[in-house]
């Protein structure tokens, strides 16, 4: 992939995106999994556990977790994209 | 060896670990004091940022919490944890290209405003002060015990060691400090937790333990360990461990306030201005929140594996025949047993034993007998009175570990509160020298002068805050904790938020959404904390939950505000395309 010359409009709307997707997920995982829908999810279960239990008390930050991943790869890449990359410290 | 002489061992080489630290990193200059000069790696800040992050609280009695409230306690699981996700996706990294060294200097800036800069230090001072109270409180409790002295020793000793490293090493000194400090907490954190893990569940892994098989009575009796501790939860009359909390949109209030406060917090967020640029602040937030993953994925674990434990060695049991910890901490004045119907028997169950904390009678027990309180009794069929933090200070002993490990327990408790502390008593020293002093007093004092200021400043507020942590204003403390996510929640988060994503606000939006935010939040904080003792509620939203409110509140006053003043000048609408795109900031620190 080419790197396109800096771009900021349509940078900051890439970037909004990609911060809108993962905060569906964060919101899913946490409120979602964890509080609105956990009587529901109650009747699976992860190993011994009720899955809307797990997923309130270990699921949802695990989760977290990986979102913070995903949005350091993800956003490093958008970067690049648009030619705003920067040298590793 | 005497349990004393373990934890003076630990104890002093965990000091003597720090100070020497604090002495190879003391800052010379502003930007030193300020950031570290913006060149700490990620990995290091991370665990730094986790150290600042966990509390005496947290690490002393969130897993106490979480035995006895069960799924109720998600609530700050979440919270405090998914906060992170918006710290990191929404705030950092574009405060980290502004550049600056501190939370009220964007405000100031962006809203090209002294008056918005002034609201700002008022809220950080605020916040700050608030938690520091509770970690001064904490060092002097656990000295107390530790070495059998009085509770307002234990604070001078643990304010002068962190004056020692905080008020002079400034944030350098801080973020070498708060790494060692996380390597004790993780490690006298778990490894107790381990152990137990494999008596009750045979599993090494205690996330895994969590969702395993009970395995003490035998593995052909092996039931699922949340089945086996919501039967004793039910059988003891309590609700099921598992069991939803009655009001959803209380648990979704709070869960939102807490994580939005979280990402409010100016102690946290400085943390990141430490790294060199945007890249490496991202790189940062992943290895924090890894960090304190550990710890917060272990909680749940431990919470559950000590409510079992406590429920099969001490319910039904004699008393004669109670494990030894369970005296120790009778000792500690942290357990208490009332034989109520006269069996010598001791029975576990919902209710409690009595009113408030237990009273002694008698510093010396009758021979083979319980220490006796003079608490009036309740109805309750409930006989055993624990304190919830023995969940963890007594966890090692329940688990049958040496007395180093117990040592290393403590020495962790105090890691904890001088960690946040000190990263708490940085943010007020700033705010005072450098938002106070500098940018609105006295804009033309030297370097040197302004590092001069913020030591002052570091020492006033450390005298302030042992002073509570010696006479805490009894109650006021824990309803204060209240306070300090809400006026987050309700003041910077959203202040911050606007100023980043939007062009169009402008000061008098910014001012009056603050004001509104703040004032609505604090008016329902204060009305049902201090000023009724109803536990009406609107809507049920409990005063922990508030601040999600006062946000939305924040933001609609300074967009309708905003919409009928003029719009910010250009060279701020400029500012704020410059901080949205991530180039340029290694060089972009500068006071």
């Amino acid at each position: 992939m080419t790197a396109q010359s800096a771009s900021p409009d349509s940078y900051w709307s890439d970037s909004l995106k990609l911060v809108g997707k993962l905060l569906s997920i964060w919101f899913l995982v946490s409120f979602g999994c964890g509080i609105l829908f956990k009587d529901y999810l109650d009747q699976f279960s992860i190993g011994g556990a009720p899955l809307g239990f797990w997923m309130a008390q270990q699921g949802s930050i695990i989760c977290f977790v990986i979102i913070l991943i995903a949005y350091s790869f993800l956003m490093n890449k958008l970067d690049e994209k648009h030619g705003f990359g920067e040298e590793e410290n | 060896m005497d349990q004393t002489i373990w934890n003076f061992i630990f104890i002093g080489i965990t000091f003597g670990v720090y100070i020497g630290i604090a002495i190879w990193s003391r800052a010379g200059s502003t930007k030193e004091y300020y950031t570290a000069g913006g060149g700490v790696s990620p990995f290091a800040n991370g665990m730094a940022t986790a150290a600042d992050w966990m509390s005496a609280a947290t690490f002393i009695s969130m897993a106490g919490g979480i035995a006895a409230a069960g799924y109720g306690a998600s609530k700050f699981l979440m919270g405090w944890t998914g906060g992170f996700v918006l710290l990191t996706t929404l705030m950092v990294p574009y405060l980290r290209k502004f550049g600056k060294a501190t939370v009220p200097d964007f405000i100031g800036d962006r809203f090209y405003s002294n008056g918005a800069r002034l609201v700002a230090v008022i809220c950080a001072i605020f916040i700050c002060m608030t938690y520091i109270m509770g970690q001064m409180r904490g060092v002097g409790i656990v000295f107390s015990r530790l070495f059998d002295i009085e509770i307002w020793m234990g604070v001078m000793i643990g304010g002068g060691i962190v004056f020692f490293y905080a008020g002079l090493g400034g944030m350098k000194g801080i973020t070498y400090t708060q790494v060692a400090q996380y390597c004790v907490m993780v490690f006298s954190y778990t490894i107790p937790v381990v152990f137990i893990s494999m008596i009750l569940t045979g599993n090494v892994i205690p996330q895994l333990g969590l969702i395993g098989n009970y395995i003490k009575d035998g593995t052909e009796n092996a039931v699922p360990l949340i089945v086996k501790i919501n039967q004793i939860s039910t059988d003891l009359g309590f609700q099921e461990y598992t069991a939803s909390t009655s009001n959803t949109l209380d648990m979704f209030c709070i869960t939102a306030a807490l994580m939005i406060g979280t990402a409010g917090l100016p102690h946290v967020i400085v943390r990141f201005f430490t790294v060199k640029n945007v890249k490496a602040v991202r790189k940062s937030a992943c290895w924090t929140l890894g960090f304190i993953a550990i710890i917060y994925l272990t909680a749940p674990a431990l919470g559950m594996f000590a409510r079992t434990n406590f429920v099969e060695e001490i319910n039904q049991k004699k008393y004669e025949e109670a494990p030894e910890w369970f005296k120790n901490w009778e000792d500690q004045g942290m357990i208490a047993w009332v034989d109520k119907n006269k069996d010598g028997v001791m029975q576990y169950q919902e209710g409690s034993v009595f009113a408030e904390k237990p009273v002694y009678i008698d510093e010396t027990r009758v021979a083979g007998g319980p220490r006796p309180v003079s608490n009036k009794l309740s109805d309750s069929a409930n006989e055993v009175y624990y304190d919830r933090d023995i969940i963890v200070l007594a966890n090692p002993e329940m688990a049958g570990l040496p007395k180093w490990v117990i040592a290393l327990v403590m020495a962790g408790c105090v890691a904890a509160a001088l960690s946040t502390a000190a990263g708490l008593l940085l943010v007020l020293s700033t705010s005072v020298s450098h938002d106070l002093m500098k940018k609105i007093i006295k804009p033309d004092i030297s370097d040197k002068q302004e590092i001069r200021y913020a030591r002052m400043a570091s020492f006033g507020a450390l005298a302030v805050a042992a002073y509570f942590g010696i006479n805490p204003p009894s109650s006021f403390v824990a309803k204060t904790v209240a306070f300090a996510f809400g006026l987050a929640a309700s003041s910077f988060f959203p202040t911050l938020i606007m100023g980043i994503f939007s062009k169009k606000i402008n000061k008098q939006g910014a001012i009056a959404g603050m004001i509104c935010g703040i004032g609505f939040t604090l008016g329902y904080i204060i009305h049902f904390q201090f000023l009724t003792e109803s536990k009406d509620y609107w809507l049920g939203i409990s005063p922990e939950g508030i601040g999600f409110l006062g946000m939305f509140i924040n933001f609609a006053v300074a967009f309708v505000v905003s919409a009928i003043t003029p719009p910010p000048p250009r060279e701020v609408q400029e500012l704020v395309e410059n901080i949205r795109v991530p180039q340029g900031a290694g060089k972009a620190i500068d006071h």
